[in-house]
């Protein structure tokens, strides 16, 4: 024993980390980029290579051949992995470039057409192609919001009751039901649009908000039955064995101990399906058109939104009314944003809530031996 | 001598309570609403389409005109209805052009999924998957904007150096030397909108790898790339085949985004730096404004003909995530 | 076999005097020894102060209850700790004298020198049995041009050459959960490391399949260093020359007590080590 160090015995010891790379390590490293990036753009200055893909080019070219050239006193194993390294950024670099290049795009074009009023007024009597200090895009902001209101009340019953039959019922036709609601992700929008025209637009005789809220709806239907699918296979087996062992029927399992337990699992559910829908044009070209002005009626006719506001606007391809669809774009993405966000912080919490239900799930069971 | 008498297995037979059966048809018909629904379109877009398909026969997956003969009333028979509808070009173009984006997409996807997964600083892993979640759900209409105000200047510096340096192959040689609008640059819009979709689903299938397998590459002296190649890769195959497979599904039925970038021509074009394109989903957006009852009917069939292709390629992927997803 | 056992712990013993003796001179000291090593998940303060030596060609138990940092230490050995994203350490491992952790030291090659063996058998899915030997000579790039002897060497020593040898393409899944494991071994041998670290190669894993590895790791003994994290005592017993006792109070997992295997099961110092190795507690 005595020769055995105890833990109580040390001073203080600091825990360290040999293998994390040292700071002069991160800033040579750091330094060497810095210094390709100017070295590619003096490249893209004297060469015919121009503008910022020639600069990119340049920057991956002089990143490779460095790795290829200080990889060279390496092993075979270290080597390749040095290049493979350099190969993953650089494609994942491109890959993610396009999605900054449009936020930032449609920041800087849209921020123009944006001013206090923007939000509140409508077109009816601004021109395309007036001054963007006039009119507005709230006519399309309401009815966009009507149109998806309608998607959701459409969808989120249907969306979870096939959830909870997937998950809690498991009938004969589960694997049915899953492949219908695959293939259902897989119509293509304009054509979800095509059928609701034919259907609901053709019999009611007039385009409305009402059939592009049924056309999202088609649209939602499978991204929300499948989040939540997903959301209830979370709900440990433990909690529903503990429900029926409990003998509640099962009903009462479902509908007290399952939904509950994923409240704000099944709310992301919806709030990820509005994100998705909510920026889907085509099938509004097809079904709800577009308007100039504020209305609130959804079959009262045909009903503006933010996809077909910013679509005529750039179709009408006047200085103006260009500049107008950027801000619409600028609206559409930062809702876009704001459900996301909703979600994403929502999701954490359930999440969050299914472990906590888990260890409760354990500590139950330990309790009762 | 007596036999052993196996014993019959007694039928374990379950009697659910009048509430829960109430519950389980409630939740039954709430999930083949989408059964319903799906067959509903399937078996309208064939229903509105047959006299399309009556009249025209094969000739409308293979023509290469589209004329409407205006409007009319109903009855009026003072002149012969000439329109005809054929789709072959623009069934052609939209494989074309989802083509060219699944070429580029499926590189920088894979790429972008292990850098997130396997070389990204920890310190930004949480946001490059939220990014991603969120680039995913940018509008088409935004990409299609995007696109043709901001990517065609260089999408077209790209055509030009193409056709310059490798012109004198068929699809790289073009008529008119304008590549805007062209098969090529549509399909690079494509590609960026497909790769949200694609890496995402990489990225969680490549997450999933058991993380002893991985261990054990480095256990016996690997290097990244080593567990990568030997491990990550072929346990993720399959899943990273079934989300390049979905990423085909949305590019063949994308419309704003390939509305806004390609002339739609009706003729069979090879050539996708030329400013000819085709594709079905857009052409239907397209001649949907000034339609008349028979030119619908065409459009569609037209969308049929679009569904029956998407989902074919839907069914395609979710066989291989059947297929080989392991069964827990 | 136990008699063979027997007869090298006490030669060794005189050898190297007691196991956890670190203070003294080690230039010469061939093998694994840690030196005060701590390890650290986040805040989490899982292992403190453990000084281990760990001579050339024997076997070692590490035993104690769950929990107490086995296989943490396990994992310090061979630089397998730093994949998990908090984690931090202290002290010093060294392996025939330098000090694995130095930063001029690459991790890879320390794992090459120290294999692996993990709990769950994992051949790698997509490789048939040949490949799966051969795995780690191509993931480290090694040269080496008698594939063929190679896998039948190392199959033969981790006792599995006689039922696959006819074999050999078909997928290392196709085996049964002990072959498995004992594929796993032969993988890590044909890298040659000079040390193999064992996290319950056996805890997945019927009577029958238990009792062939262990005699395998008996075998391996006679060439390279065996640390194995067991649960089981009768397997310790079974196999190691000499054992390590580990627990917790609740706070970090420290040492216990480590000596030779007759030792710590007949005689031990600490009467905690007694009630654990009897199945008092645990």
């Amino acid at each position: 024993m005595s020769n055995v160090v105890q833990a109580s015995d040390q001073v203080t010891i600091e825990p360290q980390r040999p293998w994390a790379v040292k700071r002069v390590v991160r800033a040579t490293n750091a330094g060497r980029l810095a210094l390709f990036a100017a070295l590619a753009a003096g490249i893209t200055l004297v060469s015919p290579l121009a503008n910022a893909d020639g600069w990119a080019l340049a920057f991956l070219v002089v990143n490779l051949t460095w790795t290829i050239a200080t990889a060279v006193r390496l092993g075979a194993k270290e080597r390749r992995d040095a290049i493979v390294r350099v190969v993953v950024s650089s494609l994942a670099f491109l890959a993610f470039v396009p999605w900054l290049s449009i936020f930032i795009s449609t920041a800087l074009k849209g921020y123009k057409g944006l001013y206090p009023g923007y939000l509140f007024n409508d077109m009816r009597i601004t021109s395309y192609d007036d001054e963007l200090t006039f009119g507005g895009v709230g006519h399309a902001v309401v009815g966009s919001l009507i149109m998806v209101a309608i998607a959701t009340i459409l969808t989120l019953p249907l969306g979870i009751l096939s959830g909870i039959y997937l998950t809690e019922v498991r009938g004969r036709l589960t694997f049915m039901v899953r492949f219908i609601v695959q293939s259902m992700a897989g119509v293509p929008s304009v054509v979800a649009g095509l059928f609701i025209f034919a259907t609901v637009v053709q019999s009611m005789g007039r385009y409305s908000g009402l059939a592009g809220g049924i056309a999202l709806a088609v649209l939602m239907l499978p991204t929300v039955s499948r989040t939540a699918e997903e959301v209830l296979k979370l709900v440990p087996d433990d909690l529903r064995s503990a429900g029926y062992a409990l003998g509640a029927r099962q009903w009462r399992t479902a509908l007290m101990v399952v939904l509950p337990t994923v409240k704000a699992g099944l709310t992301t559910a919806a709030i990820l399906g509005i994100a998705r829908v909510i920026g889907e044009t085509a099938p509004l070209l097809l079904t709800s058109l577009n308007t100039n002005g504020f209305m609130w009626n959804p079959i009262g006719g045909t009903l503006g939104s933010l996809p077909t506001y910013i679509f005529a606007m750039f179709m009408y391809g006047s200085e103006f009314s260009v500049a107008r669809a950027w801000s619409g774009s600028v609206v559409l993405l930062s809702i876009v944003l704001f459900f996301f966000v909703l979600a994403r912080r929502l999701g954490g919490r359930s999440e969050k809530r299914a472990k906590a239900g888990v260890g409760k799930a354990a500590r139950t069971s330990v309790g009762t031996k | 001598m007596t036999t052993v008498e196996t014993p019959t297995p007694r039928e374990m037979t379950v009697i659910y309570s009048r509430a829960d059966r109430i519950f389980r048809g409630i939740v039954t018909a709430g999930a083949l609403t989408s059964l319903l629904l799906l067959g509903l379109i399937a078996s309208f877009l064939i229903f509105r389409s047959a006299g399309t398909f009556r009249e025209f026969g094969i000739n409308f997956i293979t023509g290469t005109e589209w004329f409407s003969d205006g409007f009319r009333e109903v009855g009026d028979e003072s002149r012969a209805d000439n329109s005809v509808f054929s789709i072959g070009p623009m069934i052609v173009g939209s494989l074309v052009v989802a083509t060219i984006a699944m070429l580029f997409a499926i590189p920088l996807s894979i790429g972008g999924a292990l850098y997130i997964e396997f070389y990204a600083p920890r310190s930004i892993y949480r946001i490059l998957v939220a990014m991603l979640d969120l680039a995913a759900a940018i509008p088409s209409l935004i990409f299609g904007l995007w696109g043709i105000e901001i990517f065609t200047s260089f999408g077209v510096r790209w055509a030009t150096f193409l056709n310059d340096r490798l012109g004198f192959i068929p699809i790289f040689s073009v008529e008119f030397e304008n590549f805007g609008r062209s098969p090529f640059v549509a399909g690079c819009v494509l590609a960026s909108l497909v790769v949200p979709i694609t890496t995402s689903v990489a990225r969680e299938v490549y997450s999933r790898t058991p993380r002893d397998l991985i261990d054990t590459c480095y256990a016996l002296g690997g290097s990244k790339w080593g567990a990568i190649r030997s491990v990550v890769m072929p346990y993720g195959r399959s899943g990273v085949i079934a989300g390049a497979m979905l990423g085909l599904g949305r590019a063949l039925g994308e419309t704003v985004a390939i509305y806004l970038m390609l002339n739609l021509v009706f003729t069979y074009s090879y050539e996708i730096l030329d400013s000819t394109g085709g594709n079905v989903a857009s052409m239907i957006a397209l001649k949907f404004g000034e339609a008349t009852d028979k030119e619908i009917s065409a459009l569609i069939a037209s969308g049929l003909v679009l569904f029956v292709i998407t989902l074919i390629v839907n069914m395609i992927a979710s066989n291989i995530v059947q297929r080989t997803t392991p069964r827990a | 076999m136990t008699q063979r056992t027997m007869t090298m712990t006490t030669s060794d013993l005189s050898a190297t005097n007691k196991l956890e003796d670190v203070q003294g001179d080690n230039s010469s000291f061939r093998g694994l020894e840690t030196r005060a090593v701590h390890a650290w998940f986040g805040k989490h303060h899982a292992l403190a102060g453990v000084s281990l030596r760990f001579p050339e060609r024997t076997v070692t138990g590490l035993i104690g209850p769950s929990g107490c940092g086995k296989s943490t230490f396990i994992r310090l050995l061979n630089r397998m700790h730093e994949f998990i994203p908090s984690a931090a350490m202290a002290g010093s491992v060294l392996l025939n004298g330098s000090d694995i952790y130095d930063p001029s030291e690459d991790p890879a090659m320390i794992r090459l020198k120290v294999g692996m063996v993990f709990q769950k058998p994992n051949p790698f899915p997509a490789m048939t049995i040949r490949e799966n030997v051969l795995a780690g000579i191509k993931l480290a790039h090694l040269k080496r041009d008698n594939h063929d002897d190679i896998v039948e060497q190392c199959l033969t020593r981790a006792g599995l050459w006689k039922e696959v040898k006819d074999r050999l393409d078909a997928s290392g899944g196709s085996l049964s959960g002990g072959q498995q494991q004992r594929l796993c071994i032969a993988r890590s041998l044909a890298v040659e490391p000079q040390v193999l670290l064992m996290d319950e190669p056996c805890s997945a894993l019927d009577p029958g399949s238990t009792l062939r590895i262990e005699e395998t790791i008996k075998e391996l003994a006679e060439k390279i260093t065996v640390i194995i994290v067991t649960h089981n005592m009768q397997q310790a017993s079974r196999v190691s020359d000499y054992c390590a006792f580990f627990l917790t109070d609740g706070g970090p997992g420290y040492l216990v007590e480590a000596d030779s295997t007759r030792k710590m099961f007949t005689n031990p110092s600490d009467p905690r080590t007694a009630d654990y190795v009897q199945g008092k507690f645990g």
